[in-house]
């Protein structure tokens, strides 16, 4: 029972990481998109950006609801300490969400007229917010919490610094980024250009975040600098940075001799290398530098039987997403016909 | 700073009450409508009748916007357990945050998973796999409506659990005491009746919405307008005896279990038989008596328990402390069993005209059809605020206080919040539902255009030519 006790949190801490790495890659090119709104203003080009994700926003989202429920149900101690501490970031970001979610329908049927424009600046300034407040609070949970009593007792802005906000516009930029390249991916003409040069000026900033946020982290927690520059462990996290820098070359590379997918999967490398990151600085902390992931979690009878309807569900999910992304599969453009 | 504490507190109770109330319309809404397209689409594709797939493609559009609605705000409550009820949540999480996470894992990935296949897909997939899709969502709006409602009635309930002497947290003992809690299979059926006849009542005004206007304009009213309101009021006729049974056991279960809850919800003070049942009244929680009273002698027993000498309880029986606020449920119930009876005679009402063959020939009982477009809804929140405020001063009934259950959030932040969301709330859910009565003033044609509410899949169908995949395929490296 003590091993299982002891397995169970880290298990549900890897479906957990996996669960916001899902929706961090999906929902963030939807949410670069919106972001890419504001450089865009053709009608035609904005109606087939937004036509490559509706048929699949509503699933990534879920991904973010599955994120809160799996903390809710398996470590409701972070869930009750996150979520206090994040609060304001926490209701502009769903609130923002709102915004960008109903703008789908809702600038479709109002086509035509004034409303139609607020519901497309919605969308654009809902993505935008949505986007800053992930990096935001992603940055606020390494930065750490203070907890008294295993609650939350700091100040209502204290996740407010500058480090945060760096984390902020790193993930606008990284989420654009995702956007542009999956619409390298999805469109054809001039679309597809002109998402191609902004892809590559996304991508340089996005570098300089990862930089940034890297040797920036290490500075906050004297464990976090151990984990990163001691002996053995540095054997293990030596391939990240590395594995970025070649990545960004690929990435360059790619959007220069015009692949169409390769560059959004360079992207998707490079989130993956960050979370994978951020999952090494913080483990094995749920709430960062106090409560570790054992320290929040909820009872192993809990956790195991949520584990047995994970096990079933996720891989049925997971197929019939993969076959909902495949009926929408291809280039949809704007070259012919619509106009 | 006492003070300064219960002000948060009550804004942190009343932003909740608010989110989830907007909330429970928009699910209650998709969970009716969907199955209503489930049924249009399978008579379409048994009979090949083309005005069950015109009142697809008309209905499906508005459904888009229901559904939109209902998730982003349905989000904001997967957080907001935390942000306002964070010991709540450390405390329930085990059990309530379970349930959730199942919610999520075999309902809502349904619905999204499929809701773009039915949306967009219908050039894309064949017919028998668009009906499947379209399946597919109605039986996760079904889905999501147990857990949701296991979760809820276990809080009304409490079963199967052991209390952590260190933590103070609800430990799982037995999964299916605490799903099949006393009060799940009541609530369940009387939430999921009550959705399909909210829906029945929005779907039969909007029939008789365009009857009115056929006739003002001198002309036939289309087939499928007809159709749809037909359709509507059997639903009325037959689902409002059905709900008016199901809220009466729902009530004998809420007796036996919540014996507070049912005295506050009549405005009974004092335990006794022969107890009549208060028409109207004032309760008065600090007097302990019922203002204004009148009452129909008897008739309290009768109903709660079948005899004419039966004992009901009062709320004298329990503690101050331990007493929901009375004021607010005995008028919410009072309104909602009124709705539930006007409902029932609507339906009655319209079984008269079938035979007489005036159904669609009455303006008057046109009109009668179009003022209860928001009956059903009207109910659900009334049936809502009945048992959750009735469950107070408990979170966890008998066993968590609400005044326990409250996040550490200061008074500014509260305020900041609460603000926003009002604002934000109007305005989005202003417009949509603005949105939603354009749309539906806007007759169904025959032929209806196709069933997407966008020109994405315009796009998709014209545009993901096969040669543009292949090429698509073979170019990306």
């Amino acid at each position: 029972m003590m091993d299982f006790a002891h397995w169970l949190p880290i298990v549900w801490a890897i479906i957990l990481i996996a669960a916001i790495s899902i929706y961090v890659v999906l929902d963030g090119f939807d949410l670069g998109i919106g972001m890419l709104f504001m450089t865009e203003r053709d009608e035609t080009r904005r109606n087939v950006m937004i036509s490559t994700i509706a048929p699949v926003w509503d699933g990534n989202e879920t991904w973010m609801v599955l994120g809160g429920a799996v903390l809710y149900g398996v470590f409701p101690g972070a869930y009750a300490t996150l979520l206090p501490a994040f609060y304001l970031p926490i209701v502009l970001m769903l609130v923002a969400l709102i915004f960008r979610g109903v703008a789908f329908e809702f600038r479709v049927v109002t086509k035509g007229t004034s409303r139609a424009r607020h519901w497309d600046f919605g969308f654009m300034t809902g993505s935008a917010v949505a986007a800053f407040c992930q990096g935001a609070i992603l940055g606020g949970v390494i930065q750490g919490v203070k907890v008294t009593d295993g609650a939350f007792s700091g100040g209502s802005l204290d996740w407010l610094t500058p480090f945060t906000i760096l984390c902020g516009l790193s993930v606008m930029c990284g989420y654009a980024l995702l956007g542009a390249t999956w619409l390298v991916w999805r469109t054809t003409g001039g679309l597809e250009e002109s998402c191609r040069h902004a892809a590559s000026r996304l991508a340089v900033g996005l570098f300089v975040g990862i930089v940034a946020v890297s040797f920036w982290t290490p500075l906050l927690h004297a464990p976090y600098l151990r984990r990163w520059t001691e002996w053995p462990n540095i054997a293990f996290v030596a391939p990240v940075p590395v594995l970025v820098v070649v990545l960004g070359l690929l990435l360059a590379a790619s959007l220069r001799k015009g692949h169409s997918r390769v560059p959004f999967l360079c992207a998707l490398g490079w989130f993956f290398l960050c979370l994978s990151g951020l999952g090494i600085t913080v483990w094995p902390y749920a709430v960062p530098p106090t409560l570790s992931l054992w320290d929040v979690s909820s009872p192993p009878s809990s956790q195991f039987f949520q584990l047995v309807g994970t096990a079933i569900m996720l891989p049925i999910i997971l197929a019939y997403t993969i076959y909902s992304y495949h009926v929408f599969r291809g280039k949809v453009s704007d070259a012919d016909g619509y106009h | 700073m006492q003070n300064a504490h219960d002000i948060a507190f009550l804004l942190a109770r009343f932003q909740f009450a608010f989110t989830v109330g907007v909330h429970i319309i928009f699910p209650a809404f998709s969970i009716g409508l969907a199955a209503y397209l489930a049924v249009l689409e399978g008579i379409w594709l048994a009979t090949g009748r083309q005005v069950f797939l015109d009142l697809y493609r008309y209905w499906i559009k508005a459904f888009s916007i229901v559904f939109g609605m209902g998730v982003v705000s349905g989000l904001v409550m997967a957080y907001e357990f935390g942000t306002n009820w964070s010991v709540f949540s450390k405390k329930a999480g085990p059990i309530t945050g379970v349930l959730l996470s199942y919610e999520v894992m075999t309902a809502f990935f349904l619905e999204a998973g499929f809701l773009g296949v039915m949306l967009f897909g219908m050039n894309k997939v064949g017919r028998g796999l668009h009906f499947a899709a379209t399946c597919c969502v109605s039986v996760g709006t079904l889905i999501s409506m147990t857990w949701i409602l296991a979760s809820n009635s276990w809080m009304q309930t409490p079963r199967g659990y052991r209390i952590d002497p260190s933590s103070g947290q609800f430990l799982p003992d037995d999964w299916l005491a605490i799903i099949f809690n006393p009060s799940f299979p009541f609530r369940l059926v009387h939430m999921g009746l009550a959705a399909f006849l909210s829906v029945a009542f929005a779907v039969g005004a909007t029939g008789a919405w365009h009857l009115l206007k056929a006739r003002r304009q001198g002309k036939m009213s289309t087939e499928p307008v007809r159709v749809m309101f037909s359709m509507a009021m059997w639903m009325a006729t037959i689902v409002a005896p059905i709900q008016i049974m199901a809220g009466d056991a729902h009530g004998l279960n809420t007796l036996k279990y919540q014996p507070a809850k049912l005295a506050a919800m009549e405005g009974d003070w004092n335990s006794e038989g022969r107890a009549p049942e208060l028409l109207f009244g004032i309760p008065n929680m600090t007097t302990e008596r019922t203002d204004y009273a009148v009452g129909i002698p008897l008739l309290g027993s009768l109903i709660l328990t079948h005899s004419l000498d039966g004992k009901v309880p009062g709320m004298k029986d329990f503690p101050r402390d331990q007493r929901p606020p009375s004021p607010i449920i005995f008028f919410s119930f009072r309104i909602m069993v009124g709705l539930g009876v006007l409902m029932m005679l609507v339906g009655l009402w319209s079984l008269w005209h079938r035979r007489n063959s005036t159904l669609f020939l009455s303006p008057l009982f046109h009109r009668v059809a179009l003022c209860m477009a928001p009956a059903g809804f009207l109910a659900l929140l009334c049936g809502w605020v009945t048992t959750e405020v009735g469950r107070q001063p408990w979170t966890v009934y008998g066993l968590l206080r609400t005044t326990k259950s409250v996040s550490p959030i200061v008074l500014s932040s509260m305020v900041v919040s609460m603000t926003v969301f009002v604002v934000v709330y109007v305005i989005v859910f202003g417009s949509g539902l603005g949105i939603l009565v354009r749309m539906l003033g806007r007759a169904p044609e025959e032929g209806e255009r196709n069933a997407d509410p966008s020109h994405a899949s315009d796009l998709l169908a014209t545009h993901m030519h096969p040669a543009v995949v292949d090429a698509s395929t073979t170019k990306g490296a």
